[in-house]
């Protein structure tokens, strides 16, 4: 009779390439139930993702209103592609979505970081992203503990039972 | 369901050791199940279980941002008091039914 083993995540890497409110709080939901059940918790922002730890935009993100099929009006109706382009949409709709994640006690970003790293959790930016953007040191919130290369990224997700997401 | 006996009382429990009735909860007994997690509890830990409670009570979600808003503690005080895995095993501790909550 085969024996049942368990084998539990002990650590989890997980990568944000992406800048829109939905990318990086599948991030942040992620990484911060890892860090409360427990488990070792790198964050890596890259790209886009770079948003979500840039002091000036992390609490100013966005959803995309155009080319979102899944996007729905209150009420459940389809939201037609046409709309997205009225000016101030994009912010309405993103208003509102931070608006129901409050309700749900989901922290804006910023505060989300401040969990996420008062629990031990870590994060970080891709060095390649960075020089694309032409972001430094300094536009990055205070919780960003290093800008790694890929490289230094492996090197940190490695070990027994460290799993790598990509959101 | 479970049945277990903390400071000599019976108590009805989860399969993963999660109270039924928190009102069968006593200090005494949070002292043992505590033991059980490897803690020693503190006045600071009481107090934490104390608003989590009352929270629980007032059918308020439990998540890890109430916490840091609680005035009771900041959130780096409550993972440094029950260490891995603090809202399961506070509200474990507590003798309150394990958060449902993703945040």
């Amino acid at each position: 009779m085969a024996t049942e083993q368990k084998h539990p995540i002990k650590k989890v890497n997980i990568i944000c390439a992406k800048g829109a409110i939905e990318d990086v709080y599948a991030t942040l939901v992620m990484g911060n139930g890892a860090v409360m059940e427990g488990i070792e918790t790198n964050l890596f922002f890259t790209f886009f993702g770079l948003d979500a730890i840039v002091k000036t935009r992390m609490d100013k993100l966005h959803t995309a209103v155009v080319g979102n099929p899944a996007l729905r009006l209150p009420g459940g109706m389809r939201m037609p592609t046409l709309l997205g382009i009225i000016p101030g949409m994009e912010s309405f709709t993103s208003w509102m979505m931070k608006g129901e994640m409050a309700k749900l006690d989901v922290p804006p970003v910023s505060e989300f970081l401040d969990l996420i790293t008062a629990g031990g959790g870590k994060v970080y930016a891709c060095r390649l992203g960075m020089d694309m953007f032409k972001f430094t040191k300094e536009d990055l919130s205070e919780h960003v503990t290093d800008i790694l290369t890929v490289g230094e990224f492996y090197e940190l997700a490695g070990g027994e039972g460290s799993q790598i997401i990509f959101t | 369901m479970a049945q277990k006996t903390y400071a000599g009382i019976t108590v009805e429990v989860t399969e993963e050791g999660y109270f039924t009735d928190s009102s069968q909860w006593t200090k005494e007994i949070a002292e043992d199940v505590a033991r059980e997690e490897g803690i020693v509890l503190t006045d600071q830990h009481f107090a934490v279980m104390e608003f989590l409670r009352n929270r629980h009570k007032s059918g308020d979600p439990l998540s890890i941002r109430s916490i840091n808003h609680s005035g009771v503690i900041d959130v780096k005080t409550f993972y440094q008091l029950f260490p891995g895995a603090p809202l399961k095993k506070a509200t474990k501790i507590a003798g309150i039914p394990k958060p449902a909550s993703c945040v």
